[in-house]
Formats: C-alpha cells, sequence, structure tokens
C-alpha cells in the first residue's frame, strides 16, 4: 500500500487514520467500561457509596468486599465443585472426540459423513430442546454406589460431567477431524509397516502430532463448560453441590441488594475465565477459529 | 441435499472436510483390507463409545421431546401413565397460553437484534482491525474481552449499570429517586433491550474474532488486483473480500441465528425470563421445573424451538459440505 499519492490525499488519508484510532479508542473504551465499573464498584466499601452516592470519587478503597463475599458466599465450596465437574469432563471430551475424529478422518467408514452430521448437528441445538426428557432420563437412569450417591445420574456431579461431554463431543469430533486430515497419510502406513494396531497408531503417532488443536479445544471447552449456567441449574438440586456458574444466582439472593458485595463476587467468579483471556488468548481464540474457518 | 450427500457417502469415499486428495482415500481402501480383527474390534470400540453418548444423551431425548409433545404426562408414576392427546399440547399453546406469542416474538426480536446490530458490528470492527493498523492487538484484546465471561456474569455486571437506585445509568441520568427511577430490566416494554444491549456486548466480540481470522485467510492478492483496477476500500470489501469470504459468512449466520434461539442465561438471571423477558427456552424451563411440571406441554415447546433450530442447522450442514466437495 506504498504507491505514489499526491500531497492532498495523502493528508487525507493520514486525516482517516487519525479517524479510524479514534473510533476504534472509543469503542475499547466502551466495551472495558463495564467490567472496570464492576471493578471500581467491587473495591468501595458499602459504607462509603451511601456515604458520597454510587457515581463519586475518592474515600475509602479496599478489599473488604471480596473477603466478605469470598467467606459469606462460601465461594470455596462452588469453585471445588466446578472443578470436580470441569477436569474430568474435559480430559473425557478430547479423549473420545479424537478416538471419534481418528476413526473418521484416518479411515473409510460407510457412515462417516453421516456420523460427522448427525454429531454437528446434536452440538448445535438449543439444550432447551433435549433437557424436558432428558430430565426425566437423569431421574430414573442408575448408576452404582460409588459414582452417585442417589443411584441416579440428577443432582450428581457426573450426570452434569456426562452431559457437558456428549454435548461438546459434536463440536470437539469436527474441529479435530479437520485437524487430524491435514496430517500426512504417510503416517499411518509407516505405523502399520511397524506393525503397530489401530490404537497404537492413535496414540502413538497421531494423538501426539495432534497436540496444538487439543490444546486450543482444552482451553475452549474449561472455558465453556466453567460458564456453563444452564444444565447446572436444571440437573442440579442440592444447593450445595452447584457448580459455581449456576451458584451465582443464589448468592444474588444472600447478598441481597448489596451492589459492591456482588460486583466483588462476580469479580471473583470472572478471573479464572479472565486468566483465559490474558495468558491463553491465543489457544482460546484458534479453538473458536479452528471450528470455523476450516468448515 | 444432505440426502444425496448421506448416499454418497455410501457409495463412494466420504467427501473429505479437509481437502483429502483421492490418492489418500484409495490408500485408506488398501488400508483397510490389512486389519486383523482386533484392530476392527478397536475402531468399532473408538467409534462406538462417543457415538453412543451423543445418541443416548442427545438424539435420543430430541425424539422423546417429539414424542411427548402429542402426549399428557405430568412426570408422576411411571410412563404408562403418558396419554396420548393428539394436537392439543400445540392447539392450546398457540391459542391459549398467553405467554408463547410474546415468547415468539422476543426470540424474533433477539435474532434481528443480532442479524442487523451486533453481528453486523462486530464484522465492521474486523474490516477495520484487518487493516495494518498500529495497537490492533490491543483495540482486538479490549472488544474480544468479553468473550470468556459466561453470560451469568455478564449479567451481573450489567445489573450494575441497569440498577434502579445504585445502578450507574440512572445515577448519571439523576433518576435515583423513588417514583422517577427508570426500571430498566423491570419494565416490561425496556427489559428485554437493556438484555440485548448486554448480550450484544459479548456477541459482537464473538463475531469480531472469528471474522477476523477469516479475513486473515482471504488471499492479499486479490485485494492488491482490485486496488491496481482502482477500487476504493469499499468497493474491494463488498465485490471482492465479502463473496470470497463465504463459507465464514455461513458460520456467521449460522451462529448468529443458532445464539439467538439458545438465548436464555441472561434472561434468566434478570427475572426468570418473565415479566417482557419470556423466550421460547425459558418458557421450556419453566415448564419443567417447578411443582406443576407439565411434560407434554413444555415438550411441545421444546419442538418449536427444535423446529426452528433445524432450518440454520441443516442449512449449515449443506453449506459445509458442498463447501467440500469442490
Amino acid at each position: 500500500m506504498s504507491e505514489i499519492v499526491s500531497g492532498d490525499a495523502a493528508r487525507r488519508k493520514k486525516l482517516r487514520r487519525y479517524a479510524l484510532h479514534a473510533f476504534l479508542i472509543a469503542m475499547s473504551v466502551i466495551w472495558i467500561f463495564p467490567l472496570a465499573w464492576a471493578v471500581y464498584t467491587s473495591l468501595r466499601p458499602y459504607d462509603e457509596t451511601n456515604r458520597l452516592g454510587y457515581v463519586s470519587v475518592g474515600g475509602v478503597y479496599n478489599l473488604d468486599n471480596y473477603i466478605e463475599s469470598w467467606t459469606r458466599g462460601e465461594l470455596v465450596k462452588y469453585f471445588v465443585n466446578t472443578v470436580i465437574i470441569l477436569v474430568p469432563a474435559v480430559i473425557l471430551v478430547l479423549l473420545l472426540a479424537s478416538m471419534m475424529a481418528f476413526t473418521v478422518s484416518r479411515y473409510r467408514w460407510r457412515f462417516n459423513l453421516t456420523l460427522l452430521m448427525v454429531f454437528t448437528a446434536a452440538n448445535l441445538l438449543p439444550p432447551q430442546v433435549i433437557i424436558t426428557p432428558l430430565f426425566r432420563i437423569f431421574l430414573k437412569l442408575p448408576l452404582p454406589a460409588f459414582l452417585s450417591d442417589n443411584g441416579v445420574f440428577y443432582d450428581q456431579y457426573i450426570g452434569i460431567m456426562v452431559i457437558h461431554v456428549a454435548f461438546q463431543l459434536g463440536f470437539c469430533t469436527f474441529v479435530l477431524s479437520n485437524y487430524m486430515k491435514t496430517l500426512p497419510k504417510e503416517l499411518n502406513e509407516a505405523a502399520v509397516v511397524d506393525g503397530a494396531g489401530v490404537f497404537r497408531t492413535y496414540w502413538s503417532v497421531v494423538l501426539p502430532l495432534t497436540r496444538p488443536a487439543l490444546a486450543a479445544l482444552a482451553t475452549l471447552q474449561v472455558t465453556w463448560i466453567y460458564n456453563d449456567f444452564f444444565w447446572g441449574l436444571i440437573l442440579m438440586k442440592t444447593g450445595d453441590k452447584y457448580p459455581i456458574t449456576s451458584a451465582l444466582n443464589n448468592l444474588k439472593g444472600q447478598f441481597f441488594t448489596d451492589n459492591n458485595l456482588i460486583a466483588a463476587g462476580s469479580i471473583m467468579v470472572a478471573i479464572p475465565t479472565l486468566i483465559v483471556f490474558f495468558a491463553l488468548q491465543k489457544q482460546f481464540v484458534s479453538g473458536l477459529t479452528l471450528g470455523s474457518t476450516k468448515g | 441435499m444432505t440426502d444425496r450427500a448421506v448416499r454418497s457417502a455410501g457409495d463412494t469415499p466420504p467427501a473429505p472436510v479437509g481437502g483429502v486428495s483421492p490418492s489418500r482415500l484409495a490408500a485408506g481402501r488398501k488400508r483397510y483390507s490389512l486389519f486383523n480383527r482386533r484392530d476392527k474390534l478397536t475402531l468399532w470400540v473408538m467409534a462406538g463409545i462417543p457415538t453412543l453418548m451423543v445418541v443416548f444423551f442427545i438424539l435420543v431425548p430430541t425424539f422423546a421431546s417429539i414424542i411427548l409433545s402429542f402426549t399428557s404426562w405430568n412426570g408422576i408414576g411411571g410412563l404408562e401413565n403418558i396419554k396420548f392427546i393428539g394436537l392439543k399440547n400445540y392447539s392450546d399453546l398457540f391459542t391459549i397460553y398467553k405467554q408463547f406469542w410474546p415468547a415468539v416474538s422476543h426470540n424474533v426480536i433477539w435474532l434481528l437484534f443480532f442479524l442487523f446490530i451486533a453481528t453486523p458490528l462486530g464484522m465492521f470492527l474486523a474490516v477495520l482491525l484487518d487493516k495494518n493498523i498500529r495497537g490492533t492487538r490491543v483495540y482486538q484484546s479490549a472488544l474480544y474481552m468479553p468473550v470468556v465471561l459466561s453470560l451469568a456474569i455478564v449479567g451481573f455486571i450489567w445489573q450494575l449499570i441497569y440498577a434502579p437506585e445504585q445502578g450507574l445509568l440512572n445515577n448519571l441520568l439523576g433518576r435515583t429517586e423513588q417514583g422517577n427511577q427508570i426500571s430498566w430490566l423491570g419494565n416490561p416494554s425496556l427489559n428485554l433491550w437493556a438484555v440485548l444491549v448486554a448480550a450484544s456486548w459479548r456477541q459482537v466480540g464473538y463475531v469480531m474474532v472469528l471474522y477476523l481470522a477469516g479475513l486473515k485467510g482471504v488471499d492479499p492478492a486479490l485485494r492488491e488486483a482490485a486496488a491496481i483496477d482502482g477500487a476504493t476500500e469499499r468497493q474491494t470489501f463488498f465485490r471482492v473480500v465479502f463473496p470470497v469470504m463465504r463459507p465464514i459468512n455461513v458460520v456467521i449466520l449460522v451462529i448468529t441465528v443458532i445464539e439467538s434461539l439458545r438465548a436464555f442465561d441472561l434472561a434468566f438471571i434478570v427475572n426468570k425470563g418473565l415479566n417482557g423477558l419470556e423466550l421460547l427456552s425459558t418458557l421450556v424451563t419453566n415448564n419443567i421445573i417447578g411443582e406443576t411440571s407439565r411434560i407434554g406441554f413444555g415438550s411441545a415447546i421444546a419442538v418449536v424451538l427444535l423446529v426452528t433450530a433445524v432450518g440454520p442447522i441443516i442449512f449449515y450442514l449443506v453449506r459445509a459440505l458442498r463447501e467440500e466437495n469442490e
């Protein structure tokens, strides 16, 4: 874009650049503002906002709201619940999706395409389409005692975990199979020549090469499952077992109308995803775009 | 269209998703015969477990929703208490149930708002950020930040802005006293719009990220050619870039529609999806939780949601497959 331009055109171009930056800065500020406002509110004690008004500067700033919402809201408990669901769910969905992707992308099956379509379609459905029968199934479907303290899927960590895995399988399989298709075909042949069976080919040859896609998907899945509100809300009954995002709604009742406390609680719950945003932005974005650009 | 694609999968090698050459497929065929029994069994297990999970936890409930929508069942007692009542649930839904048409119209408004405001804004920002400008990473980060947040958190953050007495907006407008407060989330003719602004905060960033990735994939030679031909930036975008971006445009369109149908969390957090925030998704939910669970009736609403969602899903799958076959 460095062609020769006359002085007038160059000035116009410069002006447009400034306008562009002004617009983008304005948009960025607007976009950051709601979160910044929440942080600001969370740092002010309730008495201070009462004394000075909500929209004011000055007075005392401290972390009291964080300490109070952390202890009164028993956030540790809900974070632990989330981890119990999240960790196995992410491992399992990546394992199962990579196996599925391996079979459909590296071998010729009669139903390859049908399966991929069914998986993708299943992932795109609004969860409310299946919730009514699923709720009934969860109430009736038996589980052995070591997996469920009430003998069924309903109101259990494992129930929430399983539905996350089932729902996310479609997206992960789709992304991983696209990725695996780009790996050279000779890999399989070399593995066969070396006497590796199907599972070894998958585990020791193909899977290690899929690591970048797995990392991106893991980041994405951690964020999505962490952020789930709906499944936890409907398929969990015991308040103490709620994952953190679903538990937020109850916290609102506990904190009543103390907006400063709500702000602090929200920020703390947002922190893990904000860490993803700051530290793993590349992985997160490439996970999102892997699913769309190669489709 | 789908039919053709499925059939072709049966008698020819499956259409590759990522551009597999025919020779590779031929190699695959040859290799297939080299399998011993154990390999075959392994493959069946590896594909079988994920497939069973999707079938059992997603497809079976989907079909069960359809069947249950023709029945009357309050969920008490076993399946033998289910009575088939034909289309009664649907006729009740369309004629008697007061919340149905408001919910449909709210979903439509949600879709139109996303389609004509949030999504185009995200695309527009992506186009601007795709230019070779200083600080583009910073702008991108700022705009995409809300995407990592859950909609539940988005709801809470925006409540700090919309709250009647303590909220930022009313404080700035000087409308905090009893009597002259604006109830952004309580007033049924305002709250949908307030929630849509909050939802768009996230949607814009989402679309921006996806579209930007698509734009990066456009062959720069195309733009250069257009510039040499004397096309303005606007012409280059609408006549050259936008048409080339067709696959990603389809993805964005489908995401926009699906996200509008999935809208739930924000409405539920604000007021359980009542009083101005009725959506199909919240109606389904409210019909199965609570004391009077009307399973057949709730399923009928779910089927309306399903039928609406199936259109864009098939559209997307067909387009995705056609791209591959080309």
